[in-house]
C-alpha cells in the first residue's frame, strides 16, 4: 500500500513508459506517419501548379503531420499533462492554420494571382473588377 | 535482464524511428527551401515560410522525446502561436500592397 514504487508507477499510463529509451509502439506509430504527412505537405508544396493548390496542400497535410508529431510526443512521455500539452498545440494549429492560409489566398487573389490554366472553376471570377476596394481601407487593418 | 540482444535490438529500432522521422522532416524542409526560393510570387515564399514553421513545431516535438525532456512542448506550443501572427501579418502586408 505505502510501496513508493507503485506510486510512481501508477502515477505514469504505463509503466515501460517511465523509461526514456524505450518508445512505445503507439508514439512509434503517430511520428512516423506525422513525418510522413509533413513530407508530403511539403512534396505538394513543391510540385503543385499554382499557389492555391500548393497552400491548400501545404496547410492540410503540414497540419496533419505536426499533430499527429505533437500527440506522439504527448503520448511518449506517458503523462497527462504533456498528453493536454499536445492536445493544446493540436488545438491551437486547428485553429490557426485555416486562418492563416485562408488570408494568404484572399490577399494573393486580390493581387490577381493567377489560377492554373486547366482549373475548372473559379467562384470568384464573375464579382466586380473593384471589389477588393469594397473591404475596409487597408489602413484600418 | 533476459535478453541483452533484445534489449539492443529494441533500442535500434526505436533510433531508426527518431531517425527516419528526423530524415523525413528534413526533406520535407529541404523542399520547402525550393519553394522558397524558386516560388514566383511573395505569396508562395510566405506559404513555404508557413510550412516551414510547421516543420520547425514538429521538430520541436521530436527532439523532445529524442532528448527526453518534456518541457519542450511548450515551446512547440509558443512557435505554433508566434508562427500565426507572422503569417498574419505577411498575410496583411501582402493586401495593403495589392489594394495601393
Amino acid at each position: 500500500m505505502s510501496d513508493p514504487g507503485a506510486v510512481e508507477s501508477a502515477l505514469t499510463l504505463d509503466p515501460t513508459l517511465a523509461d526514456p529509451s524505450v518508445l512505445g509502439l503507439v508514439p512509434a506509430a503517430l511520428i512516423l506517419l506525422g513525418g510522413g504527412f509533413t513530407l508530403l505537405a511539403a512534396i505538394g508544396l513543391l510540385r503543385m501548379p499554382d499557389l492555391y493548390m500548393r497552400m491548400q496542400s501545404a496547410t492540410k497535410a503540414g497540419t496533419l503531420g505536426v499533430a499527429l508529431i505533437a500527440i506522439g510526443a504527448g503520448a511518449h512521455f506517458g503523462r497527462a499533462e504533456f498528453l493536454i500539452e499536445a492536445l493544446l498545440i493540436i488545438a491551437f494549429l486547428f485553429l490557426t492554420a485555416p486562418i492563416a492560409s485562408h488570408l494568404i489566398a484572399r490577399a494573393a487573389y486580390h493581387a490577381r494571382t493567377p489560377l492554373w490554366d486547366r482549373s475548372v472553376r473559379d467562384d470568384l471570377a464573375g464579382l466586380p473588377e473593384d471589389a477588393p476596394s469594397a473591404e475596409p481601407p487597408p489602413d484600418r487593418l | 535482464m533476459t535478453g541483452g540482444a533484445e534489449t539492443t535490438d529494441l533500442l535500434a529500432s526505436v533510433s531508426l524511428v527518431y531517425l527516419a522521422t528526423g530524415a523525413m522532416l528534413a526533406l520535407a524542409l529541404a523542399f520547402s527551401l525550393g519553394r522558397l526560393l524558386r516560388g514566383p510570387t511573395l505569396a508562395d515564399r510566405v506559404i513555404a515560410l508557413d510550412l516551414i514553421g510547421f516543420i520547425a513545431v514538429g521538430a520541436i516535438g521530436l527532439f523532445a522525446m529524442t532528448a527526453d525532456l518534456p518541457s519542450l512542448l511548450a515551446v512547440a506550443l509558443v512557435a505554433a502561436l508566434i508562427l500565426f501572427l507572422g503569417t498574419a501579418a505577411f498575410a496583411m502586408y501582402l493586401q495593403r500592397r495589392s489594394a495601393s
